[in-house]
């Protein structure tokens, strides 16, 4: 390492002389150059990824992978509550950060399980619970498998199909944990819907 | 609990102790100097940097002419992005036009980046413009991180067996440690955060036509490339409001396997380094033990408790694990690790929403925090941090027997125990006081989200992440002028009023002449050590922070059995 010893008095001026140049040109490399690297190189190798995993359907944009959305029709599976802005909006991310003991948690908690109970009165099993709790980011694209399952009959009623068919499609949808281990089993919402609208099968 | 959870959280910590001996190794050659594989690209860059900043490498400092560097940097640094913040409207790469951050907000962010805590009372995707998130943020994350490296590094020189008055060079072991071992991790890993889904790019946001027909702002952005140094750097402040829940910076369960592994990485790594350094490396392991030995009960207790879940929702008929505030693709296990290992460190991102944790799984955190973000720590700050209760650990040994306490052959006297209650004494001071304040000040009761001792756990859990530099948050608690300001402060003394003892530390200890083992020297290297380290870390945190935490979530935890809500 170094060799020399520094004078007995720092000039306090060179300090920051020092620390300005050393900003200017760590914010450029850093700042700047890195950034640019990774965009460059991420679209070469990632295109779809580095985009933001758009999916486009005949020259539009319907939405990302990523990204949840609101769904209210009874023919559509409808994802978890969300937090961020109205529902599902991406430019407000966020959870309810309501606490354990939160009057106003339990409160929409209570309302979600009774609007739930009464969209799905077919449904059979328990209640799941990501069905009735808001996600962290208030755009989980996600359900848990067993909160597609739960909304199945009614889908399947609405849409004029029969169950095994709904279910069967949800079993084709649900993504296992990668290397069996990481993550959870989950099922993507919007890929699920659009598949459902893909069957062309008749809806009401 | 599961055994899927299980192994989750034992991959994870396998991956950090695969990682500790190679990296720590790497590390003690590139900050004393020595050439490595990476020196035949990366040596011509640094030599440019030091011609550039017309910085003398050969230099060395003693420990007040490196505080001053360190001092001077992190004003000027501060200064840049309070600028940067106030006209980022006039600015390029801002493709959604947004404005200039209000005085205060920019106070509070510049200092909360400067100070690698992240804390952030602004929503990034609806704020910070690409220009601002890169060149500012993004950038602080490198330099911030690399000044606490540089820190722990002096420290280990003076801990070293040598006798010198001096500790190092400030901007070479910073510019060694960005280009040598942030750099190249931070390149390979946002390409492998691409891959897995995190976007890259300088687009205007998406407008998307969603399935039902309605409008949908797709956030876009250099998200990769500042994702992978707020874990590496135990930055932590996200690119957007729910930060590593949202699925733009944290898409798969592989991704926040890879995130988790950062956070852990480089601060596991210097326990083998300050091995190197002071020639035992079994000194570097006992306090590698301890860590562990924390992180386990931490994990353990936060998983526990949020798999336990919330007996009023089960009431409502409802069972399971607490859901409220998780995403999906990480469930239960991922969350209560992420949160575990985010406060562990001086980290701060989060994959779940601490504020909405059970009473007892959102005490975890805060008691890390509490106890100084010992366990792996900060990139560097964690380490120095562990020296201090190292010093304390020796001094009450050495009060036991009545012989002079000595660490790794250098005496420990007055003015070094002075100097390491004096940084135990910041963070109570700076997390009590203020929250006392908050508690009875309408502007500090103005922006809480709860009510009842929630309501106060937020307030507590905020000044404590704000003095360790954490940045995690109950997230609930919003901005304004009172938290801005008082948040700055806050920040400002935790890092620089523990740094600069440490360098005053370093300097001092470099002075002294080692002396050789005797029979009658305590080891600190025996399960003994560890052992008693880790009592005294629980009984000077338990102490200093009982009363505090009893008034919040261990109340809220009684209450929350019986069923009562606020």
């Amino acid at each position: 390492m170094a060799t020399s010893q520094e004078p007995a008095r720092e000039n306090t001026l060179r300090h920051v002389v020092t620390s300005v140049l050393y900003t200017v040109v760590t914010v450029v490399a850093l700042g700047l150059v890195y950034p640019v690297v990774i965009w460059g190189l991420g679209t070469l190798l990632f295109h779809h990824q580095a985009g933001g995993s758009l999916i486009v359907s005949n020259g539009t944009v319907v939405g990302s992978e990523l990204v949840g959305q609101n769904f209210t029709k009874a023919k559509y599976f409808q994802g978890r509550p969300s937090a961020a802005g109205k529902g599902y909006d991406p430019t407000a991310t966020g959870g309810t950060n309501y606490g354990p003991t939160s009057k106003k948690l339990i409160d929409a908690t209570k309302s979600t399980i009774d609007a739930l109970k009464k969209a799905n009165p077919d449904a059979s099993g328990p209640i799941p619970m990501d069905l009735v709790t808001s996600s962290a980011s208030g755009i989980d694209p996600d359900v848990s498998p067993e909160g597609a399952y739960y909304q199945a009959a009614r889908v399947a009623k609405a849409r004029g199909l029969s169950l095994e068919t709904v279910r069967s499609l949800i079993a084709a949808h649900v993504t296992p944990r990668q290397l069996g281990l990481l993550g959870e089993p989950r099922v993507n919402v919007l890929e699920l819907n659009r598949a459902l609208d893909a069957q062309g099968a008749s809806s009401k | 609990m599961t055994v899927i959870g299980w192994l989750q959280a034992a991959l994870v910590f396998a991956l950090v102790c695969v990682f500790v001996k190679p990296l720590g190794a790497y590390m003690a050659r590139v900050f004393e100097g020595e050439r490595v594989f990476l020196s035949p690209v990366l040596a011509p860059l640094e030599r440019g940097i030091y011609r550039l900043c017309r910085i003398d490498a050969d230099r060395e400092m003693g420990w007040k002419p490196y505080a001053f560097s360190v001092v001077a940097f992190s004003l000027v640094s501060f200064a840049y992005l309070y600028v940067l913040l106030r006209v980022q409207a006039f600015l390029p790469l801002n493709p959604q036009g947004f404005g200039n951050l209000a005085p205060d907000l920019a106070w509070n962010t510049a200092i909360s980046f400067m100070t690698n805590t992240n804390w952030q009372f602004y929503p990034g995707e609806s704020t910070m413009s690409y220009l601002s998130q890169m060149a500012g943020l993004g950038w602080h994350m490198f330099v911030s991180a690399g000044t606490g490296i540089a820190i722990a590094i002096a420290l280990m020189r003076g801990l070293s067996g040598r006798s010198a008055s001096t500790i190092g060079n400030f901007w070479v072991d910073l510019t060694r440690t960005v280009l040598y071992v942030l750099l190249p991790i931070a390149l390979v890993g946002s390409l492998f955060l691409v891959w897995q889904g995190v976007p890259q790019n300088f687009a205007v946001y998406t407008t998307a036509k969603t399935v039902e027909g309605a409008a949908q702002s797709i956030p876009q952005g250099p998200m990769a490339s500042m994702e992978v140094i707020k874990e590496l750097g135990t930055n932590g402040g996200g690119f957007v409001n729910a930060n590593s829940a949202a699925p733009w910076e944290n898409p798969t369960g592989l991704s926040n396997l890879f995130e988790l592994m950062l956070i852990f990485m480089i601060g596991a790594a210097l326990t083998y380094t300050f091995g190197r350094y002071v020639r035992n490396q079994r000194q570097g392991w006992a306090l590698f033990a301890a860590m562990s030995i924390l992180f386990v009960g931490g994990f353990t207790a936060a998983y526990a408790a949020e798999a336990a879940g919330n007996p009023i929702v089960h009431a409502l008929g409802v069972l399971g694990g607490n859901f409220e505030g998780k995403e999906t693709r990480f469930g239960i296990a991922a969350s209560a690790l992420f949160a575990t290992m985010t406060t562990d460190t001086s980290c701060g991102a989060v994959n779940a929403m601490h504020d909405s944790f059970t009473a007892l799984g959102g005490l975890i955190p805060m008691f890390n925090m509490q106890l100084g973000e010992v366990v792996f720590g900060g990139v560097g700050s964690g380490f120095y941090g562990m020296i201090y209760y190292a010093i304390l650990t020796v001094f009450i040994a050495g009060l036991m027997v009545g012989r002079t306490p000595e660490y790794l052959g250098k005496k420990i006297e007055r003015r070094e125990v002075q100097l390491a209650i004096l940084a135990a004494l910041v963070v109570p001071v700076f997390a009590l006081i203020p929250a006392g304040l908050a508690t009875v000040l309408p502007a500090g009761l103005a922006t809480l989200n709860n009510a009842g001792p929630h309501g106060f756990s937020e307030i507590l859990y905020a000044y404590t992440s704000m003095v360790n530099n954490n940045g995690s948050a109950f997230a609930g608690l919003g901005g304004n002028q009172w938290w801005n300001v008082s948040g700055g402060v806050v920040m400002l003394f935790g890092r620089i009023a523990i740094m600069i003892p440490v360098l005053a530390l370093a300097g001092a200890l470099a002075r002294k002449r080692a002396i050789p083992e005797t029979v009658g020297t305590f080891g600190t290297t025996s399960p003994i050590f560890v052992v008693l380290l880790i009592g005294v870390i629980v009984i000077v945190g338990a102490l200093t922070f009982f009363p505090a935490d009893a008034l919040g979530p261990i109340v809220e935890q009684l209450l929350n059995q019986q069923g009562k809500t606020f």
